[in-house]
């Protein structure tokens, strides 16, 4: 499994902001309509006159976020990334604040983290190939 | 589910500082968008008063399919006009669709007249009204960057703001949103202005969770791909609108020196083509479209010596292209996003900015206003002298100038000159001269926009003259319109969305509609528009046109004044039987 690939987002100077990303993360990976519950997030940096900032889970190979979960929920990905057991997550918050490039969010009212599955499906609805999934070669 | 509990309106009395929230069922028949404000406008306007009176309401809208359908990215605002007195509808994209998508409001109206400048903060958990008194005299720019630093959030979330133009009341003030897009036309600044509103921040950061995730995966991706693979919106994401410029031009379309001719020696150099080769820096989209049709020129600027020098990133249109390029005879594409900078700072309506000051410049040439009234001597071309007046516009400090402000029709009918003020039922002509249709089509058009019936579209696929199908166009088309603009889907994507798709884009939502039942929406809403007109003192009569149309040959030949009167006297039988 060494070659599962991870999100990438080499393209950020071509993005439009126009957050068909999250939108899809939301409904296809978080069945819900609003880009609040999508685990790849869309910043400016600056008003609309600056680039873009895609937050995403950088795939980490000793994830910080796993190692800080207390119950186990979140487990390292062979390639990168975290695997999240939905099941055994308390709610703890620990993996939000261990993540150092704050790519975890929480959803306030299904109180679990939402965390990058490394699926693939945002790149898939980006119109210009601003984010890719590759193979982490570092 | 969505709508599940009727249309959610937010109900915000600025006067009082108080809000409201009302799940309205009955609004359920208006769809969203355009029928939903048109109504709630009816409900809430003061037909006695004027229209900058305090106690007018302003009405935003969002449809269902909000951000959550492709391309559906519109808000309608609806108020009564400073400028002509009339119904006032404009629409605006960007994130101001998602952000009041996910505070879960179909509809915000704003009431009442603050007692200081106030900004607003708008989220699901409800309103704060916040001094804006520092803020107030601010161009549209900084303000934006104080808000957004004052107001963190999470980058869902929407900025709307006026400049001193609105502050200042001027008719044809607009209202800038997210730097880039305006509700433009017919004066919401002035509104605001009225109000002591400076700014609406709206912040959109709820869940909503998907009902039928199956059958709303297929059609979102259905659309999604039509949108992006088949070629009905190239035009959009290559040149942009200004990809008309040339094209237009060839064909006597642009509007040119005030409408003395309808095509423009240096069209070339304010072409799409132009713009994207020399100027062009970035395209952006608005949230939910994977087009991009919003494209960022930049503006380099030396300041003093020793190369010093800034750069301004600066939006451009074909409408903006036209008003303060050709119709002004500018042809530096430069000094033309200098122009447009200047309106875009101060909240100006770039379209009314530079019909008016075509027509001043006429007015003066032919010594109906003089130097001493306009403190310079306008002249085409002449694109520092037209920064000039722009600013003694803004400081509104003599009669003529506040006279001006009250836009192009009220000066020509106190001046002279209505034979070339380029106006169509009071509203600044946009920028087509293609014929009967479009003259025709603004002119009669509920709000007197071009994009009410696009009567330049028809001119340009008409065979032959037929006045009977010409108003059959110009009806069915502002129906049509009013059942894309209840969802407020962009009209670009028109194409894509078919009565058919519409309707299954619906279902996929669990919202029951049929091709009928949205054909006598868009009628229900035209009759809505229409009698609400008439009680704010519009008449069909009292359209008039003005000479210069019939003097300049356009993009079908020249236009006839008796061919005017035909398309008027079908449509007066028509107008009340829709
Ligand atoms: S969520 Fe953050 S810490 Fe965890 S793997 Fe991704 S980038 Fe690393
Ligand atoms: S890779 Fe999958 S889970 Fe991660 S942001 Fe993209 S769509 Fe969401
Ligand atoms: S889909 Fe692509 S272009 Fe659009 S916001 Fe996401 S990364 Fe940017």
């Amino acid at each position: 499994m060494a070659e599962a690939k991870i999100l990438k987002a080499p393209g950020m100077a071509k993005c439009i902001g126009c957050y068909s990303c999250m939108l899809a993360c939301a409904r296809v990976i978080h069945n819900d309509y609003s880009p609040r519950r999508s685990a790849i997030q869309i910043r400016s940096t600056g008003g609309l006159q600056s680039s873009f900032l895609a937050v995403i889970c950088r795939g980490c190979l000793k994830p910080a976020c796993a190692e800080a979960c207390p119950a186990e929920a979140l487990v390292e990905r062979p390639g990168g990334g975290v695997i999240f057991k939905k099941d055994l997550c308390t709610g703890c918050r620990k993996c939000v604040a261990a993540c150092s490039v704050e790519a975890i969010f929480f959803d306030e009212d299904e109180k679990k983290p939402i965390v990058c599955i490394q699926c693939g499906t945002c790149t898939r609805y980006c119109p210009h190939q601003v984010i890719t999934m590759e193979v982490r070669n570092d | 589910m969505i709508n599940a509990n009727g249309i959610r309106v937010l109900e915000i009395d600025l006067n009082k500082q108080k809000i409201k929230a009302h799940n309205r069922k009955d609004l359920l028949a208006y769809l969203g968008g355009v029928g939903v404000a048109t109504k709630l406008l009816d409900e809430y306007i003061m037909p006695e008063k004027d229209a900058l009176d305090g106690d007018q309401p302003i009405v935003f809208a969002i449809g269902p399919m909000e951000t959550i359908f492709p391309v559906v990215t519109k808000v309608v605002a609806m108020f009564r006009s400073p400028l002509t007195g009339e119904l006032g509808e404009s629409y605006a994209g960007l994130r101001l669709g998602l952000a009041m998508r996910f505070t879960g409001y179909d509809a915000i109206v704003v009431k009442g007249k603050a007692t200081k400048p106030t900004y607003l903060v708008i989220t699901a958990d409800g309103v704060e009204f916040k001094n804006a008194e520092p803020l107030w005299g601010l161009t549209v720019e900084e303000t934006g960057r104080i808000l957004r630093r004052r107001e963190t959030g999470s980058g869902l979330r929407s900025c709307i703001r006026i400049g001193r133009a609105g502050e200042k009341l001027i008719s044809f003030a607009g209202v800038n949103v997210d730097t880039y897009r305006h509700f433009g036309r017919l004066g919401l600044g002035a509104v605001f202005g009225s109000k002591n509103l400076k700014a609406m921040v709206v912040k959109g950061e709820e869940g909503l969770a998907i009902t039928d995730k199956k059958e709303y995966q297929r059609v979102y991706k259905e659309i999604y791909q039509r949108v992006v693979e088949t070629e009905v919106m190239d035009k959009y994401h290559g040149l942009g609108t200004a990809v008309n410029v040339l094209p237009l031009n060839a064909m006597n379309g642009l509007p040119t020196k005030n409408l003395q001719a309808g095509s423009f020696a240096g069209a070339e150099e304010i072409s799409g083509e132009a713009f994207a080769k020399h100027s062009l820096v970035r395209k952006l989209a608005c949230s939910g479209c994977p087009i991009g049709c919003i494209h960022i020129a930049q503006v380099r600027r030396q300041f003093g010596d020793h190369y010093e020098y800034y750069t301004t990133p600066i939006s451009y249109d074909h409408e903006l292209v036209f008003a303060l390029g050709s119709f002004l005879g500018i042809d530096n594409r430069d000094q033309l996003l200098e122009l447009i900078e200047k309106t875009e700072l101060y909240g100006l309506d770039s379209i009314s900015t530079g019909v008016l000051l075509g027509w001043l410049t006429e007015a003066f040439e032919k010594q109906l206003v003089r130097e001493e009234m306009i403190g310079c001597r306008p002249a085409f071309g002449n694109a520092s002298v037209y920064r000039e007046i722009i600013d003694r516009l803004v400081a509104m400090d003599s009669d003529f100038y506040r006279d001006l402000a009250r836009g192009t029709w009220y000066a020509a009918a106190k001046y002279g000159g209505c034979d070339f003020a380029m106006c169509l039922g009071g509203h600044e002509m946009a920028g087509y001269h293609t014929g009967h249709a479009f003259i025709f089509g603004q002119a009669v058009g509920a709000r007197h926009s071009h994009l009410d019936n696009a009567g330049y579209s028809i001119d340009q696929k008409l065979q032959g003259w037929d006045p009977e199908q010409v108003v059959d166009k110009i009806i069915n088309e502002e129906i049509e319109r009013n059942i894309l603009n209840s969802l407020v889907i962009c009209l670009f994507a028109r194409n894509v969305y078919d009565r058919r798709t519409v309707v299954s884009a619906l279902r996929a939502i669990g919202l029951d509609w049929n091709e009928e039942s949205l054909g006598e929406l868009g009628k229900k809403v035209f009759r809505l528009k229409r009698d609400l007109k008439e009680k704010l003192g519009y008449r069909l009569e009292n359209i008039c046109f003005p000479q210069r149309y019939f003097e300049t040959k356009s993009f079908t030949g020249f236009v006839e004044e008796e061919k005017i009167k035909q398309l008027m006297d079908i449509y007066k039988s028509r107008y009340y039987t829709v």
